[in-house]
């Protein structure tokens, strides 16, 4: 983390230009921290506006609300008649079966793709590879056809099955690659000891990749977490709303006449996703550099 | 990177297999046969989810659908119509072109400059790169797309902000057809730290020997990122230039909220993606949005290709 790439007089000959350097520094820190600042400003402002009464969130651009309350959280709270509550439990439930059936289908499509020999197994690959790139309105107005057919719509099996069927091809790339840096005597060792190829699978990769899992388990939790398009179409019971298509229909419902209430649930909406920020930061960061250059 | 090759502790290597060879070969098959076990659900999506649904909306295409009636083969007069008779469809074309083309540039380069800072030894980069994330992370929620409303409306946070500055007359930016895309725009470049951490990493593996032989040969901070940095990092740039520019095609959530589902004002932030939602969706015209996203699709195919082909005149891979 204390990479000096572009410093590299100062590791080597610090005598070169002395006077120059502590300038430097806290100019390149007054930058980066004043960019900083701006970049969290508006969502700093979000949270203190939701204290605010509804007259000082358009009168005062300041961080410190003048007159402090909870009022907008307890309106905001039973605004369209349901309390949020349930539309976090909504989202949490998606969430959380999305999770589980992405982890699930992925790991097994990456297993037979890193370990096991079968026919087909260059094309189908790169037909995985290809479905990366595809762009899912290509495929939004038969699925919705074919979820309508079967009644799907109003539940939560369009938003959820497909998860079980690996269909975020992004993850099945990611556990192949980390699966082709285990060493395969671990799984021969396995073999030799009885293990099938589902022994080897469950034993010995599942337990050694979980830091692949974890960054496959966290994104997949902020993408439904955020997922707006998909129960939009597919959601029309109210008791039914996921936490952002609630947001929105309170959006509708009010016009833009109560925004300290709308800050007030935006804010709850996406604290789930801070408080992953704050305790998966690691395996968030690693997932994006990692994934992203390979 | 967390992609760890060590074997973990508690782990023993162990010793290859000896058996015999009808042994291991009646194994193998046996391996063979589970292997499309493991694949079963993957299979299952890729034919019933994705494949599938792909060849039926291509289908879709050429044919007037309205989910209810019947169905009737019109030939190519969907993608006729898309160019000769509907004017929105050619202004949703030009807003999300508009979009793509200013903001993922402005993205990638706020996202470089950003690394390239970070990337000199300055102490709390961790701390850094958390705050320039955090934006990322929540910028495709509904939540900030909400603030966003207000933040750049008629009485918002900017108004407020250009008007203690002595700014008069300011406008409502949402509701301005010149300013609208702006914010959105606007909107995109603010999430630049996910390619920033992206270019984080690959700063990382520029070798430190090529930066202490320009510097011995007299190169300046500048020098050194353009003769050393910049090409080093071309791979990176080139991932995440298709990355974004994929996205931003698809970008569809801010726009939607932002605009109330209209697009609006005056079509001025109709994205291509919320125009084909509400012929879908809204018109149930469901063969010319199945137009619509096969269109999307070779845009964004040329698009990619585009950046394959051009790749060699300017990415450097490792020795060159």
């Amino acid at each position: 983390m204390t990479s000096t790439a572009t410093q590299p007089a100062a590791v080597h000959a610090p005598a070169l230009r002395p006077q120059r350097r502590p300038w430097r520094r806290i100019v390149l820190h007054g930058i980066v921290l004043l960019g900083g600042i701006a970049m969290v400003y508006p969502l700093l402002w979000m949270v203190a506006s939701a204290f605010k009464p509804e007259s000082d969130i358009f009168s005062d651009p300041g961080l410190l609300p003048a007159t402090f309350t909870t009022e907008n959280f307890t309106q905001g709270w039973d605004a369209l008649g349901i309390p949020f509550s349930t539309f976090f439990l909504n989202s949490f439930v998606i969430a959380a079966i999305s999770v589980l059936g992405n982890l699930l289908s992925c790991s097994l499509a990456a297993y037979a793709f890193a370990r096991l020999d079968f026919r087909f197994k260059k094309t189908l690959f790169a037909a995985m590879l290809a479905t990366l790139m595809l762009p899912f309105h290509v495929t939004l107005v038969p699925q919705y056809i074919l979820f309508q057919s079967i009644d799907w719509t109003n539940t939560y099996f369009p938003l959820v099955v497909p998860k079980f069927l690996a269909v975020d091809a992004f993850f099945i790339f990611l556990m192949v690659q980390f699966m082709r840096g285990l060493p395969r005597t671990l799984d021969d060792a396995a073999t030799v000891d009885g293990c099938g190829p589902f022994g080897v699978f469950w034993r010995i990769i599942l337990p050694l990749m979980r830091p692949a899992l974890a960054v496959a388990a966290i994104f997949t939790f902020i993408w439904t977490w955020n997922d707006f398009l998909g129960p939009l179409l597919y959601i029309s019971d109210r008791e039914l709303y996921t936490a952002p298509i609630a947001l929105n229909a309170f959006l509708d419902s009010t016009g833009a006449s109560s925004w300290g209430p709308m800050f007030a649930m935006s804010i709850l909406s996406i604290l789930p996703l801070f408080l992953v920020f704050l305790f998966a930061q690691k395996h968030l960061i690693n997932g994006i550099a990692t994934t992203g250059l390979k | 990177m967390s992609v760890n090759t060590a074997s973990p502790p508690g782990t023993t290597v162990a010793v290859p297999p000896t058996g015999d060879l009808p042994e291991r070969g009646r194994r193998r098959r046996k391996r063979r046969w589970a292997a499309w076990l493991f694949l079963l659900p993957w299979l299952v999506g890729l034919f019933g989810i994705t494949l599938g649904p792909m060849i039926a909306s291509l289908y879709l295409s050429f044919t007037d659908y309205n989910l209810l009636g019947r169905l009737s083969f019109v030939g190519f007069d969907n993608y006729v119509r898309m160019f000769t008779d509907d004017p929105r469809f050619v202004s949703a074309c030009l807003v999300t072109l508009k979009y793509v083309l200013i903001s993922v540039p402005l993205q990638l380069a706020f996202a470089l400059a950003l690394a390239t800072l970070l990337n000199r030894g300055l102490r709390g980069l961790a701390f850094y790169r958390s705050v320039y994330y955090l934006p990322s992370l929540l910028g495709s929620s509904v939540a900030i797309a909400l603030l966003w409303r207000q933040i750049f409306g008629g009485s918002g946070l900017v108004n407020t902000a250009l008007g203690a500055l002595g700014l008069t007359d300011l406008p409502n930016w949402i509701a301005t057809p010149e300013w609208a895309l702006g914010t959105l725009i606007v909107l995109n470049v603010w999430t630049f730290g996910s390619p920033m951490i992206i270019f984080l990493a690959g700063l990382r593996q520029v070798p430190q020997e090529l930066y202490d032989a320009a510097s011995v040969d007299g190169a300046n901070a500048w020098g050194r990122f353009r003769r050393i940095t910049m090409p080093m990092l071309t791979p990176v740039i080139f991932f995440n230039l298709v990355l974004q520019m994929i996205n931003a095609f698809q970008a569809f959530t801010q726009s939607y909220i932002i605009s109330g589902g209209s697009g609006g004002p005056v079509d001025s932030t109709l994205f291509y993606t919320l125009y084909l939602y509400q012929k879908a969706f809204t018109d149930f015209d469901m063969g010319y949005a199945s137009a619509m996203a096969w269109f999307l699709l070779v845009v964004i195919g040329l698009f990619t290709g585009a950046a394959f082909f051009t790749s060699r005149y300017w990415v450097h891979y490792d020795g060159e």
